[in-house]
């Protein structure tokens, strides 16, 4: 019973995960862009939603309804203002900008909100759990595996489905000739920046619920986002999530063996994935 | 002022190479011109020049009384031009549909919607939710055919209509353009076959390594002195 109690308790911390490399996919899938910063830009989200809850006395999860649109809305500006100028011929521009970013985005957060470990109180629903046949399950965790699924399916749907998912398509296929169908690259990567910091908000308001934060966790972030999107193979939004999901597993494993294995768990199974399968476990077709 | 298209000594460069030196031409509307000449004579660069995918360096394109010169692509497809593009390019994540739906989406209203090109060319019409790129060349050639008069252009600009087809599938091709040009729309047709593009086209322009070699109407010059201009001899 413990197994199992460990392997679930480890599924849905892979929906984290997942929220956490959902954005990072899709950014890469659309402009190639490796963003460095994507984990320090989850903190922001956290801080952004502290200050929004300081201000409103509104709950973490309600704040949401201001983060989501704040954090587009920087990510539009972002892609247009920054990250355009470096996209283009080579892959180390922007991957060097980024890295930029992200240094800047930490010793922003530092100067402002000092080292300080936060966390968002979300009350009863950090506590709250359902039990059924000995095992018991967070009505938290559950919350979130539930809201990882929500938002790939939504991005899936947006992606296959809807004008701007054609668009995005469109453009990652062929940039030049997209323009000439009258798609502005640059609109384009915008908006994808936008909806990727829409999705980084969500995650950021769950890890700040979940556990403590300060300004230096953004890189940690960074690499279970990276994991989890090359275990499930690159552009593959539902693979993304199985790939949260056997991090999180191995990393419940891990700890469960001995505390101290956690965070090592979880990169050793993404190395042997990646030993056995180098383009992951469900990589896009015709990539 | 011309309400056509006027290039007037045109400078563009292909990378560091500079592929044209000093282009001009016009062309009135609801006319063909073929413009012909060897590999890196200068043709899609020229082409690229004019549907903003190249900034020329100097000179000036003009299009319907307006300056579009570095205007860029997605500007100048508004304003009624549309590329076919060498190779055909089709996005490949997208189903033929979409890819035409693509085309359109621009909103230029004209004749040119879904359910014409699939009286045009039936079978796409049979294959519309596969992927663009699983079809044969020819039917990918009908699709980049598509994808560009769904923005309901007034200059169409044809490049490379026949690389790589068999000779039956250009044939059928070529027996639609007069269905599509015939719309008071003017082209611009690259193209390897010098005699099949002469065929079909009311002036021509021969390029030798970025220069006009010989310009006019394909009956006003022997075929002596085309072949003469395409070589640069």
């Amino acid at each position: 019973m413990d197994l199992i109690n460990i392997i679930l308790q480890g599924v849905l911390v892979g929906g984290l995960y997942a929220l956490f490399a959902a954005g990072l996919s899709l950014i890469f899938g659309v402009m190639r862009l490796v963003n460095i910063a994507h984990g320090d830009l989850i903190v922001l989200a956290a801080y952004i939603a502290m200050e929004v809850i300081r201000l409103s006395g509104l709950p973490p999860l309600v704040a949401l309804i201001f983060v989501v649109p704040v954090m587009a809305a920087f990510g539009y500006a972002l892609q247009r203002g920054i990250l355009n100028r470096t996209l283009g011929g080579d892959l180390l521009p922007p991957l060097l900008v980024s890295f930029g970013l992200s240094v800047i985005l930490q010793n922003g957060l530092l100067a402002v909100f000092t080292a300080d470990s936060r966390k968002l109180d979300a009350g009863v629903l950090e506590t709250a759990s359902v039990s059924f046949g000995g095992l018991s399950i967070g009505l938290l965790p559950a919350l979130m595996f539930a809201t990882a699924v929500a938002v790939i399916a939504a991005l899936q749907f947006m992606f296959y489905k809807t004008a701007l998912g054609r668009a995005f398509r469109a453009t990652s296929d062929d940039a030049e000739i997209a323009e000439l169908m009258g798609l502005d690259r640059r609109r384009v990567y915008a908006w994808a920046m936008a909806l990727c910091l829409g999705v980084v908000a969500i995650a950021g308001v769950f890890l700040a619920i979940r556990s403590n934060f300060d300004p230096f966790m953004g890189p940690g972030r960074l690499i279970f986002g990276f994991e989890a999107v090359i275990i499930g193979g690159l552009g593959n939004l539902w693979g993304t999530l199985a790939g949260g999901v056997i991090l999180g597993v191995a990393q419940g494993l891990g700890a469960a063996i001995d505390p101290g294995w956690q965070i090592l768990a979880g990169h050793v199974a993404f190395l042997l994935i990646l030993a056995i399968k180098p383009r992951g476990l469900f990589p896009r077709m015709d990539g | 002022m011309s309400d056509g298209l006027v290039v007037e000594g045109v400078e563009s460069f292909y990378g560091d190479f500079k592929a044209l030196h000093g282009v001009s031409l016009a062309l009135e509307p609801g006319k063909v011109l073929a413009l012909i000449g060897a590999n890196g004579a200068g043709k899609s660069t020229l082409l690229k020049s004019i549907c903003g995918l190249v900034s020329p360096k100097a000179g000036r394109v003009t299009w319907r009384g307006r300056d579009i010169t570095g205007l860029g692509g997605a500007q100048t497809v508004a304003l009624g031009i549309a590329l076919v593009p060498e190779g055909r390019r089709l996005f490949k994540s997208l189903s033929v549909e979409e890819n035409l739906i693509l085309g359109g989406q621009i909103g230029r209203s004209g004749p040119w919607g879904l359910q014409r090109l699939y009286d045009l060319f039936p079978i796409l019409q049979e294959k519309r939710h596969q992927p663009a790129t699983s079809l044969s060349g020819g039917q990918q050639q009908m699709v980049a055919i598509g994808r560009a008069l769904m923005s309901n252009p007034d200059l169409v600009l044809f490049d490379e209509l026949s690389l790589g087809l068999a000779p039956i599938v250009i044939k059928d091709i070529y027996a639609q353009l007069p269905k599509i040009t015939g719309q008071g729309m003017s082209a611009i047709l690259v193209e390897q076959d010098v005699t099949r593009a002469l065929n079909a086209a009311n002036q021509f322009l021969c390029l030798v390594e970025g220069r006009v070699s010989l310009a006019g109407a394909p009956q006003d010059h022997s075929r002596d002195a085309i072949s003469a201009a395409y070589f640069g001899t």
